[in-house]
Order: structure tokens, then sequence, then C-alpha cells
């Protein structure tokens, strides 16, 4: 059956469709968008700029559940504000969270006992601070050729920020942990229109959700969660992708069982042995495939963008770089079509989950067309892809970022 | 059904954590009503917009066969097929 307030939500668009108000495309558009040529047909002109609450105007790819990414301008600078940082959800069922009656239960089959933390519980636990970033496990998606359905990603689902929080191994420590707890379990207060779809709940390898930089994130750049980026509290599972970052936390549960639900499995799958991944989460692997882990190398040139007009002259190409985790170590420009690279200058280093800025000073001589290109490189030597590894859902998409603009 | 929504939907629009879901128009063909219907219950319907004009018969056969069994969506197999139809005939390739 369908929920009331699924129904509710979802009545919205038809009463209105049967009002007669109803909006050209054109008139929904709230200003021009310069969304990738390689996005499918469909995706380009449905994307409209769109302001949620408590947003900026951001890049609406699909209103409910809502799935908004940050435009390009805001990754000019390592840490992306609250306000225009990315939406991203699974599900269409979105309560606001009173957080005098919310709280998180800790407990499950692995645990030796059961806890439960309020808001303030949280805050009275020691606290500790990162800048991470946090990255949709199918950013570019709609970039893939051939292209693979899912929401159709440009470059923007992703954001760093400073997330404050508790550690937590530090709440895992008050129920204790049996020596079988294989996988930590996580839910938040999202669910689904109709009971029968899949409850989004998501696992983590213990000995991931024991490292001193996991935590429960109360505090987003210094100041509370936005609702759409999980208040009043959020996970935080620096240099893995965001399909782990479970917003509005109500469970943790340790397993002694590796989780078999569909978010776990057939979801967010990648083909064994096509990644050069370190991290791995063995209990999930199968004979073909293995759960998303940490993010892979990338990078983006955010100045200039592709298309601007820039004066002949000297300009500065700029852009971010950002790993799972091991830290960028170097990022290349080059303006010759990948003939030849030259070594941009690192901005300042928030920490090896973090976004890194770079910058490369570059002569423009001649009026027309001109073609520059970044790649990024980790302290474990791991570098950006030159051709596409494709898989079926769309992950890991880290082709050496290209843009394009005219001299005059 | 539907006048349940509709006198629901006046409700809603204050809740200041809804978006302001503007009406997302498909391409008017036969089988449309079914699709409204059975799929904007869970769903905006921009996901089918947005997911074209690439995906062929089996792609989209694929995605209304996941909606049932993988997301439980209260479909009946008559209503699927005119939806399937639809897709592949207004956002199929």
């Amino acid at each position: 059956m369908l929920t009331r307030r699924g129904l509710i939500t979802s009545g919205a668009g038809l009463a209105l469709a049967g009002s007669g108000l109803r909006l050209a495309p054109s008139e929904a558009a709230a200003g021009p968008l310069d969304l990738p040529a390689a996005l499918p047909e469909g995706a380009r002109s449905n994307a409209v700029l769109d302001a949620l609450p408590g947003k900026k105007p951001l890049i609406k790819l699909s209103y409910r559940p809502p799935n908004y990414e940050t435009p390009l301008e805001y990754f000019r600078t390592a840490i992306t504000p609250n306000d225009a940082f990315f939406v991203r959800y699974h599900l269409s069922n979105i309560p606001e969270v009173d957080v005098r009656t919310w709280k998180i239960a800790v407990g499950g089959e692995g645990a030796n006992g059961q806890a439960e933390f309020t808001l303030d519980d949280l805050k009275q636990l020691p606290s500790a601070e990162l800048a991470a970033v946090n990255l949709c496990s199918g950013n570019r998606r709609g970039l893939f050729q051939p292209h693979v359905p899912g929401v159709e990603w440009g470059y923007g689902a992703m954001g760093c920020a400073r997330w404050k929080g508790a550690r937590l191994k530090d709440l895992l420590d008050k129920v204790g942990l049996k020596k079988e707890a294989i996988e930590i379990l996580f839910d938040g207060a999202d669910s689904g229109v109709s009971d029968k779809t899949p409850d989004f709940v998501k696992s983590i390898p213990t000995w991931k959700a024991v490292e001193d930089t996991t935590l429960v994130a109360y505090e987003m750049n210094g100041a509370p969660l936005p609702h759409l980026n999980g208040f009043p509290a959020r996970l935080i599972v620096p240099g893995w992708t965001g399909t782990y970052w479970m917003k509005h936390l109500t469970t943790i549960k340790a397993l002694t069982k590796p989780e078999a639900s569909f978010w776990m499995n057939p979801a967010y799958r990648i083909p064994l042995g096509k990644f050069p991944l370190v991290a791995r989460f063995t209990s999930q692997e199968t004979a073909v495939n293995t759960p998303i882990t940490e993010i892979v190398v990338n990078s983006l040139i955010t100045d200039p963008l592709d298309g601007a007009n820039v004066r002949m002259g000297p300009i500065t190409v700029g852009g971010i770089a950002w790993d799972g985790g091991y830290g960028i170590s170097s990022v290349e420009v080059s303006s010759d079509g990948g003939k030849t690279w030259m070594a941009a200058t690192l901005g300042e280093d928030l920490g090896r989950f973090a976004f890194r800025t770079f910058s490369y000073d570059l002569l423009a001589k001649a009026a027309g067309k001109q073609t520059v290109m970044a790649r990024a490189t980790n302290k474990i030597g791991q570098t950006q892809t030159s051709e596409l590894i494709h898989n079926p859902a769309g992950y890991h998409h880290n082709v050496v970022h290209s843009v394009t603009f005219n001299v005059a | 059904m539907r006048a349940l929504i509709i006198a629901l939907a006046a409700a809603t629009i204050a809740l200041p954590s809804a978006a302001e879901e503007r009406p997302v128009e498909l391409k008017k063909a036969p089988g449309l009503d079914k699709v409204e219907g059975n799929c904007s219950g869970c769903h905006s319907l921009d996901y089918i917009a947005m997911n074209s004009p690439f995906p062929n018969a089996a792609l989209w056969d694929a995605e209304v066969a996941k909606m049932i069994k993988a997301f439980g969506a209260p479909v009946s197999d008559a209503d699927a097929k005119v939806i399937a139809d639809y897709l592949k005939a207004n956002y199929g390739s």
C-alpha cells in the first residue's frame, strides 16, 4: 500500500496540473543552464535551476525524490557552502526530524548491549572535525557512453565540507562489539512511499566503522546540518562514496552476517577487478562484483568553464582535485591535447579527505578555441584514466577532465 | 483515488519541507494516463524524461520490471505493458 504522506506529496503535481496552473518548461527554468553536451538529451532538456527550501538554486534533475546537483561555480573553493551543497535521496518520504524526540538506537546481534543517543548525548561525546568530500557514487553517470539508466548526474553530485560530530567508535564502545561483528548497519528516517519498497539501509565493514575518522556528524561548516543534507545527524565515511553517508541517522546495528538487502546487493556494485582500489569490503564480495568503496582519484577544472570567453593574454586555469583519502600529490595541466603535461600549483591542504585546489598560469596566445585538460595523481600513485571504465551502474567516472574555451 | 490525491494535495503545499514540485509534462500519447496513475505515486515523472531517449525496448522493459519487482510498485500486468509500450514509443531509442 501507499502511505498517506506519499499520496500527499505525489498529489501536488497532479493537483496543479488539474487546476490549470501549468508551467511551460521555459517558464520553469530559473536561469540559463550550461549542462555538459554529453548528458542524455532528455536530461539536458529536463533539468532546471530550482531552489529547495534553505538552498540556493541548484540543478534539478528530479523533484521527488529530490536529486539536485551543485553548479560548477561553487567548486572554485575547497569548501562547498551548505546552501549550495548537492541533494540526493533514493526514497520520497523525507520527514522533518523533531530533535526533541529524535534519537539514534545502537545495538544489534553483534553488540553486547543497546544504547540510545539524543542530539545532546552526541554532543557530550568527544568531538572531532574534519574536511571531507561527500561524492555520490554516480557522479558523472550522465557522461557515460553508452548511457546507463539512473540519475543522470553531470559533475556536481559532490561537495566538500567540514564535518563535526562524535566518532562512531565512541557510540559503538558504549554498547561493546562482539568479535563476530563483521558489518555495521545504518538506517535513516527517510522511507519509500510503498511499504514494499526496500528501506534505504547500508552497511560498512567493522574495520571502517571504527576508524577515528568515521563520524556521526551534527555540524557542517560550523552550522547544524541542513535538513536536506541529513539533519540532525548523518554518518561521515571519509574517503568512501556518499551511499554510505546515511542521512537523518536513526539506527546503528552491529551485524554478525553480511547485510543482504537490496541497497547492498544488487545496488551499488562494481565489477571485480576493473578499478584500482585498495579498500575492500570482503564480507560483501561475490565472484563477480563488490560494493563500491573508496572514491577514485579525480579532478575538475572550474575556471575557465567549458565554453567561456576569455581575453587573449595571461590566464589562470583553476580547479579542484580529490581522492579516497590518500591525499593528492600532484595535478598536471595540458594545453596541447595531452601531449605534454605541466605541474599545477596546489592550494591549501585541508586534509587528505578534502578537495585540494590547484591553479596553473597559461598564456592564451592565439584567438580561437583553446582546450585544457587536468589530471590528478594521489600519494599512492593512482591517477585518472584517459578512457572511461564502463560499468553497468555508471560509477567511478574519473576520465581526465577537459574544457574548451574561446580566446578573443 | 485521484479525487483523494487532489483533496490531500492542498494541505501539502504549505509544508516548508516539501519541495515546490512543478508538474512534469510528458508527451501526450496513448498510455500516458497509466504512466501518471502508476508511476507518480512514488517518484516525479522527470525520472522518465531524464533517462531518455537512449533506452532500447529491452531496457525500458527492465526498468518497468525493476519498479514492480525490486521496488514493490503496485502495478497490474496489463498496466505494466501499457506503460512499457508508452516508454518505448515516446522515450526510447
